[in-house]
């Protein structure tokens, strides 16, 4: 039989996903009894009980010197910024997107700026944000807004002019203004494909926030991470990077079962 | 009463001649089909009485007046496909047509308005016999059902001329055959004017009082462009369906 043609059971489909996960944590955990077997002391790869201890202590006790749990007030800091960023990004796109996307005039106007505005590096432009907007909140969110948003309106707008023309022609054949199918036609099929902009777009979302955060903030997983890094504390590190993996993946399976249960025909409309 | 008149009608794409001296008048009432081979410009044809395209040369009258530059409330049409919303029911699909006349700013009705206008669809749905699939989404549906859909929805504004761009070339035989017996129920109940293209003879003299074939006359191998589709052929389909039923205005249409 060919090689495509081999298809996993039903025990293999439940087992297979967890191989790699297995390995990777298999690995590591020699690596990391290999070199506290060379020297106790080391600090590159520590080991479970090392992790722990430090979970405990960023997660469960409150700082000496603040008197906050840190993982929960950097995680509160950061959700804080990226959740305005992606906001503002997400209701941007949506208003520029569908009007560039359905009305001729502002295609043409605004489509070949988009384009332009989406190819500025947005960690080029990062200095700029800090001496318009200060080292505070401001600039954090409007980096994120910036990495984000042009090429969400893009997408979006792409989405729209690949609406069967059929459908406009139809919905003026019922007598609509531009304005009711703009509200009842375009807008609606476009929200399911706007959640899929906005998943598409949360790994770039997380690197801005992450990026802005280690360059200049006094709170944030970001800013945590990069201040560890000045004492080697890998066993704090490393369950900052898996928080921030876990949280980015809750967005995403949040952000697929709104798709699914706000929509349900989007799923059939889309095998077409 | 509808007619539809065309006055030495050109349609030219960056040169390239597609269709060619067209006059033509419709009665009211009329259900035309246009045949002929792909690319002959029957599409184009169909596009420019919707107002989706403009004619190079010439006129198009609708009961004596111009045209409308874009699409209006008074052409309905039927595409072979996409010619319903994937993201309402088909209750919401039928009942569009009517929340568009009635609200103009939300595109929406609530309350008894919209009560009153769910009965109308629901009538109307029983007329195309899809009661029982109410409240599922168009991608539920067969191919068939689809367009039986499709019918409702551009019935439910009472249009005064209906469009079908192959509206049934996609469906099986025995499909097809009932869904041509529900369009012409409903053709002569709204007394409409329907312009059907289709590439089915069969079909275009089953359902049509008169048939027009597109050609290309003339043909040029050195200058391909030259020369665009025009009628060739104006067939009255006998035995005349219209007569049948056709009374005087204010009589009811006698019972099939």
């Amino acid at each position: 039989m060919r090689l495509l043609s081999l298809r996993p059971g039903r025990g293999a489909n439940l087992l297979l996903p967890a191989i790699p996960f297995i390995l990777l944590i298999l690995a590591y955990t020699i690596g990391s009894a290999l070199r506290h077997a060379g020297n106790p002391d080391d600090k590159l790869l520590p080991g479970l009980d090392a992790l722990v201890g430090a979970v405990r202590r960023v997660a469960f006790s409150p700082d000496k010197r603040t008197g906050e749990y840190l993982l929960w007030s950097d995680t509160l800091a950061s959700l804080t910024r990226l959740c305005a960023g992606l906001a503002i990004a997400t209701v941007t796109s949506c208003v520029i997107g569908l009007t560039v996307g359905l009305l001729p005039y502002l295609r043409v106007l605004l489509t070949p700026f988009i384009a332009v505005l989406s190819m500025i590096p947005p960690l080029a432009i990062l200095p700029i944000l800090f001496i318009m907007f200060g080292l505070g909140e401001a600039s954090k969110i409007v980096l994120i807004v910036i990495g984000i948003a042009p090429f969400m309106t893009r997408d979006l707008a792409l989405r729209v002019s690949e609406l069967p023309a059929e459908q406009l022609i139809k919905a003026q054949t019922l007598g609509a203004t531009t304005w009711q199918i703009l509200a009842r036609v375009v807008a609606p099929q476009m929200m399911p494909r706007l959640i899929d902009s906005v998943r598409l777009s949360l790994g770039a979302a997380w690197l801005y926030l992450i990026a802005a955060e280690a360059i200049a903030s006094e709170s944030g997983l970001g800013f945590r991470i990069f201040l560890m890094r000045r004492y080697l504390a890998m066993d704090v590190i490393l369950p900052y990077v898996a928080w921030i993996t876990f949280l980015a993946f809750l967005f995403d399976l949040i952000l697929r079962r709104l798709q699914s249960g706000l929509y349900p025909w989007f799923a059939g409309a889309r095998a077409k | 009463m509808t007619t539809i008149s065309l006055q030495n009608v050109w349609k030219e794409y960056e040169g390239k001649v597609v269709l060619e001296k067209i006059s033509l008048e419709i009665a009211p009432q009329s259900f035309v089909a246009l045949v002929g081979p792909s690319g002959c410009g029957k599409t184009t044809f169909l596009r420019m009485l919707l107002s989706e395209e403009t004619p190079t040369r010439g006129r198009i009258l609708i009961d004596g007046a111009p045209l409308a530059p874009e699409p209006t409330v008074d052409r309905g049409v039927v595409f072979q496909r996409y010619s319903v919303f994937p993201h309402l029911t088909v209750t919401e699909n039928v009942l569009l047509g009517k929340e568009f006349a009635q609200s103009k700013f939300l595109g929406m009705l609530y309350g008894k308005a919209r009560r009153k206008a769910i009965e109308e669809a629901d009538a109307l749905l029983a007329e195309v016999g899809l009661t029982g699939a109410a409240s599922k989404y168009p991608a539920q549906l067969s191919g068939g059902m689809q367009q039986r859909l499709a019918l409702a929805q551009a019935l439910i504004t009472r249009p005064k001329i209906l469009l079908l761009d192959e509206p049934f070339g996609a469906l099986d035989p025995g499909i097809k055959a009932d869904i041509h017996v529900l369009m012409l129920r409903l053709w002569k109940e709204t007394k409409m004017t329907v312009v059907m293209v289709t590439h089915d003879l069969s079909e275009a003299f089953r359902l049509g009082t008169r048939v027009l074939v597109f050609e290309r006359k003339e043909n040029s191998a050195l200058e391909p462009d030259r020369f665009g589709a025009t009628i060739t052929r104006d067939i009255d389909v006998w035995p005349p369906k219209h007569a049948a039923w056709a009374t005087p205005a204010g009589k009811k249409t006698p019972a099939r």
